[in-house]
């Protein structure tokens, strides 16, 4: 009974073990987006979230076509945009050649008499038919007068440039040699619509694959052109490849350089197999709770994690190489479920993250140390053989307790170093924090360059003011984007705004349509009207037969629908500003910001606001995404600060619960913020602003390192030279498979896991040096200075 | 009073080009060249003038006349302001075109609208006297004497001359006086240009 009751713990272990692995077998595991898409707090970002996930803009392809001449990249265009034509996957392609042009122009002009908001009672009485034909022949008198002469036949009253007017402000992109092309030339450039929504990543990834096959099949390709794509979905796509072989990858590295030092200090597989378990428990453990806590393990969790494997070990090395007896043992465990407990403080603040991603590492993180300190705790003691002597080497344990003794000689460089890095952070406080959101984007800083490049070529708006609005039906939908557009439209004529992007732009609501189709007369009340309005001009109405015709087509076809812009750019434009959605249809109306002297000016939305809900749309939004945004981080910034605060908090309280003196507190935590000061002047110095990202990596700093303060706190107290020795040793391991963990990290390409790993991988060693350079002298050594704090 | 002496004794601005060959000998027909006609457009450095334009279309009974002012200052500066019967203003500045009317601005690139260039090439140039820049994108002719000159311009690209088939341009001395324009279509229009001083 009582041998039961001796492997009790280890049969509960065993249990637990067996049981975590059914649930991972279960556990889906995710490698998108969204861990970095933090969850937004209103219920408008949370909609404009949701169009950048699922909408169309997830669901647009730009290509750009590099290398080879002007003429080649144009054939590209021209051969790629044919071959995806043809394809299933796609909705849209799009490559500005005459063709698809020709396309749009012939859908605005054919419908001109149905598209135009001029269009109305008056505008084909006899008066207004005077005042609209001699408007156009005074536009011919102008310097353009010659290009407009062609349309004078057909469209006398103008319609076609109403039309353009309301596309004032947005440029078309540049061409080159018949196909759209970057601004320099350089590029040809395609819009792709595809047909699979972009939060299906697989079926993401097999449309990229199929424009890369379509490319690569184009017959006498020259050798030396390129294909790039760009897009949300091109983003999902590569993140996820790119965080699941970092997850991979960073596991391997950790785990053989971990591995490898272990090997070095114990020199016996038993022990190192033994330091392991508490490690793989760690990690089993919080796999298993942040499925059943979050329904999912996302990638980058894991990738995070693998930083799990340098402190779930140190446990193990405490154990094993300082080999506490019956004496210390007491002292041990305790310093050891103290170091657990200010790790997991700070880990468990990381719970209230408003970012998905962070929150998982929180509990992964919690959840494995606790069980690793159980594991090392209650089994290892059991599994350990009593012949294997503990791993001691005298002669690197007494360099490195030389080394320490000397250590409390250099504080005069630590507060070098710390004048240095306060200097800088004075310098540089208006700096100190990246306040984009993007900084957080796992996409490479390269990628978004390109992005933005293509995006700005492409002129597709930056998507920074938006006019919102919902409505149950299209119908209505389009009835209400035309009353605002109306307004938007003074607005750009007082200069408000340069522009704006509106669905009923290309499609016009039904109830328009009707009444404009009803504004236009039957073909012999137009001639007689038309006769009347000519009387005293240079034009004869025997020329405007085409107009007659025009008109009368108008007045008698059925009235526009979408399916009428099928293969025309501005169905793209159209499904992207009006969304249907589950229970209502979403509308979104770009709005351009005036340029003077080629900067952007900012909109006052106030305004545009008042002037909307005075033109009668009160339930329009206006919203500007940058402030929006920079909002958005200024919340989750403050957030993090709350949480790392009480975080930092909660580990000083427990200091002073445990060490019941707020000497001895300080003296643990002076270490840890003199480390915490010197990575941000070191990051500042290198040219990075903090990001919500480094803070969480300031609190995880305070965590760790406050273990290696205690345990120089606690041989402090009293001990023997062999005890230093080992304290030392294990203390140095323990810190070199941290730094090792967190230093791969920091080599990762994914920017989120490379920001935590410099981060705490240079404040543990500064914390290790830190806490033995002002650790207090050691008792009968020579030297006797007295730490100033405890005075 | 010519205005070419002025520009001469008060160091005036004159618009599209004066003389300033002061010791030119007259009467040299016989060896008159483009050359020497782009030299003498390229020493006008800016100039102000008045424009009348009347363009005759087809479709309409009558021409439609139009009037402002130019302005050029070299080496590819040039305003075109209308200002009956409709305000409008065109400048051209290197190689961006802004349109002004309606109290409404856009600028675009002339390289996105090769149409656009090819009207505007060709009077640019002439009053740069850049020889280059025109025979880059015309076949250039010259007929008449130096006081009497006319340049044909005939575009090269075939995007151009499906437009325009002929620019004529005319003068005296370093001086444009008029700019013709003549379309594939068989309309044309027709711009006299006087030179103004400006104080």
């Amino acid at each position: 009974m009582t041998r039961l009751r001796g492997h009790l713990p280890t049969l509960l272990w065993l249990a637990a073990l067996l049981a975590c692995a059914i649930v991972i077998a279960r556990t889906t595991f995710v490698a998108d987006l969204s861990a970095f898409m933090p969850r937004a707090p209103s219920e408008r970002q949370q909609m404009l979230m949701d169009q950048f996930k699922d909408g169309i803009i997830a669901r647009l392809i730009v290509v750009g076509i590099e290398g080879g001449d002007a003429t080649e990249r144009a054939r590209l265009s021209q051969a790629l945009s044919t071959a995806l034509r043809q394809q299933d996957g796609f909705v849209g392609v799009q490559n500005g050649s005459a063709s698809d042009l020709a396309l749009d122009r012939a859908y605005v002009f054919d419908n001109r008499y149905l598209l135009s908001p001029a269009v109305d009672a008056q505008r084909f009485t006899e008066a207004g038919l005077r005042r609209a034909i001699g408007t156009t022949l005074d536009d011919l008198s102008g310097s353009a007068g010659m290009l407009l002469k062609q349309l004078l036949p057909r469209d006398p009253t103008g319609e076609t440039r109403e039309l353009l007017a309301q596309f004032e402000g947005s440029e078309p992109p540049p061409s080159t040699e018949g196909v759209w092309s970057t601004r320099d030339g350089a590029r040809a450039l395609l819009l792709l619509q595809t047909r699979a929504d972009g939060s299906d990543i697989d079926a993401q990834a097999r449309t990229l694959d199929a424009v890369r096959s379509a490319f690569a099949a184009i017959p006498q390709r020259q050798t030396d052109t390129r294909l790039l794509m760009t897009g949300n979905s091109v983003f999902s796509v590569s993140s996820r490849a790119l965080i699941e072989s970092e997850v991979h990858r960073l596991a391997a590295a950790s785990l053989v350089l971990v591995v490898g030092l272990l090997l070095l200090v114990y020199r016996s597989p038993l022990l190192l197999g033994l330091s392991l378990l508490p490690m793989l428990s760690g990690t089993l453990a919080g796999i298993t709770a942040v499925s059943l806590g979050f329904g999912q393990v996302h990638g980058i969790t894991l990738g995070f994690g693998t930083t799990m494997i340098g402190e779930a070990v140190d446990y193990a090395i405490y154990l094993f190489v300082q080999r506490p007896g019956p004496d210390t043992a007491r002292l041990f465990w305790r310093t050891l479920w103290l170091g657990l407990l200010t790790s997991v403080a700070g880990f468990l603040a990381l719970l209230g993250s408003g970012f998905p991603g962070l929150a998982q590492l929180g509990l992964y993180s919690t959840v494995g140390l606790v069980a690793a300190v159980l594991v090392t705790r209650f089994v290892l003691p059991r599994l350990m053989p009593r012949h294997v002597p503990a791993p001691d080497l005298p002669r690197t344990g007494d360099l490195l307790l030389r080394l320490m003794r000397q250590a409390p000689r250099l504080r005069w460089l630590l507060l070098v170093l710390l004048l240095g890095a306060l200097v800088v952070l004075a310098q540089q406080t208006d700096r100190l924090w990246n306040r984009s959101i993007s900084a957080l984007n796992p996409v490479s800083r390269v990628d978004q360059q390109l992005h933005d490049e293509l995006r700005r070529d492409l002129g597709a708006s930056d998507l920074r003011y938006l006019a919102v609005l919902a409505a149950p039906d299209q119908e209505q939908a389009l009835q209400q984007a035309e009353r605002a557009a109306g307004v938007l439209q003074a607005l750009s004529r007082t200069g408000t705004i340069a522009g704006y992007s509106a669905p009923s732009q290309v499609l016009p609501s039904l109830a328009s349509q009707r009444a404009r189709q009803a504004a236009l007369p039957e073909p012999a009340q137009l001639r007689r009207r038309l006769d009347a309005a000519l009387a005293g001009t240079p034009l004869r109405p025997e020329r405007l037969q085409g107009f007659l015709a025009d008109v009368e087509r108008s007045r008698t076809r059925a009235l526009l629908a979408r399916g009428d812009l099928d293969g025309t750019a501005s169905a793209l434009l159209f499904d992207s500003l009006l969304v249907p959605r589950e229970r209502d249809v979403l509308v979104l109306m770009p709005l351009r910001a005036p340029i003077v002297d080629t900067t952007e000016q900012d909109i006052d939305i106030e305004r545009v606001d008042a002037a909307l809900k005075a033109g009668g749309s009160a339930d329009i939004t206006v919203i500007d995404l940058l402030a929006e945004t920079n909002a958005l981080f200024d919340s989750y910034l403050h957030e993090a600060l709350v949480f790392s605060g009480l975080g930092c908090l909660a580990i000083l309280a427990l200091l002073l619960l445990m060490l019941r003196s707020v000497t001895r507190m300080l003296r643990v935590a002076l270490p840890l913020v003199c480390a915490v000061v010197c990575v941000i002047g070191a990051l500042l110095l290198s040219g990075t602003s903090l990001t919500i990202l480094h803070l969480v990596g300031l609190l995880l700093v305070i965590a760790i390192g406050s273990n290696y303060a205690l345990f120089f706190d606690s041989a402090n107290t009293g001990a023997s030279a062999q005890e230093q020795r080992r304290t030392s040793i294990s203390l140095v391991t323990a810190n070199l498979t941290i730094v090792g963990s967190f230093g791969m990290l920091a080599l990762s390409s994914v920017p989120v896991l490379a920001i935590l790993g410099t981060t705490v991988g240079l404040g543990t060693v500064l914390a290790l040096v830190f806490s033995a350079v002002l650790a207090r002298p050691q008792p009968g050594a020579e030297r006797h200075a007295p730490v100033k704090l405890s005075a | 009073m010519h205005p070419a002496d002025i520009g001469l004794r008060r160091g005036l601005l004159v618009l599209l080009g004066f003389v300033l060959l002061a010791g030119a000998p007259a009467g040299r027909a016989a060896e008159w060249q483009l050359g020497e006609l782009m030299q003498l457009l390229a020493q006008t450095k800016s100039g102000q003038a008045r424009f009348v334009e009347r363009k005759y279309i087809a479709m309409l009974d009558q021409p439609v006349e139009s009037s402002g002012e130019l302005s050029f200052t070299a080496p590819d500066r040039m305003e075109m302001r209308t200002l009956k019967p409709k305000k409008q203003a065109m400048l051209l500045d290197g190689n961006r075109l802004t349109l002004e009317q309606d109290g409404r601005q856009k600028t675009v690139s002339l390289q996105s609208y090769p149409e656009v260039a090819a009207f505007v090439e060709g009077i640019r140039g002439t009053l740069a006297g850049d020889r280059q820049a025109l025979e880059k994108v015309y076949k250039v002719h010259l007929i008449g004497t130096p006081t009497r000159w006319q340049l044909m311009l005939v575009p090269r690209e075939p995007a151009m001359s499906r437009i325009i088939s002929r620019i004529r341009i005319g003068g005296s001395q370093g001086e444009v006086s008029s700019v013709a324009y003549d379309h594939a279509d068989g309309d044309r229009s027709e711009m006299q240009i006087t030179p103004v001083a400006r104080p």
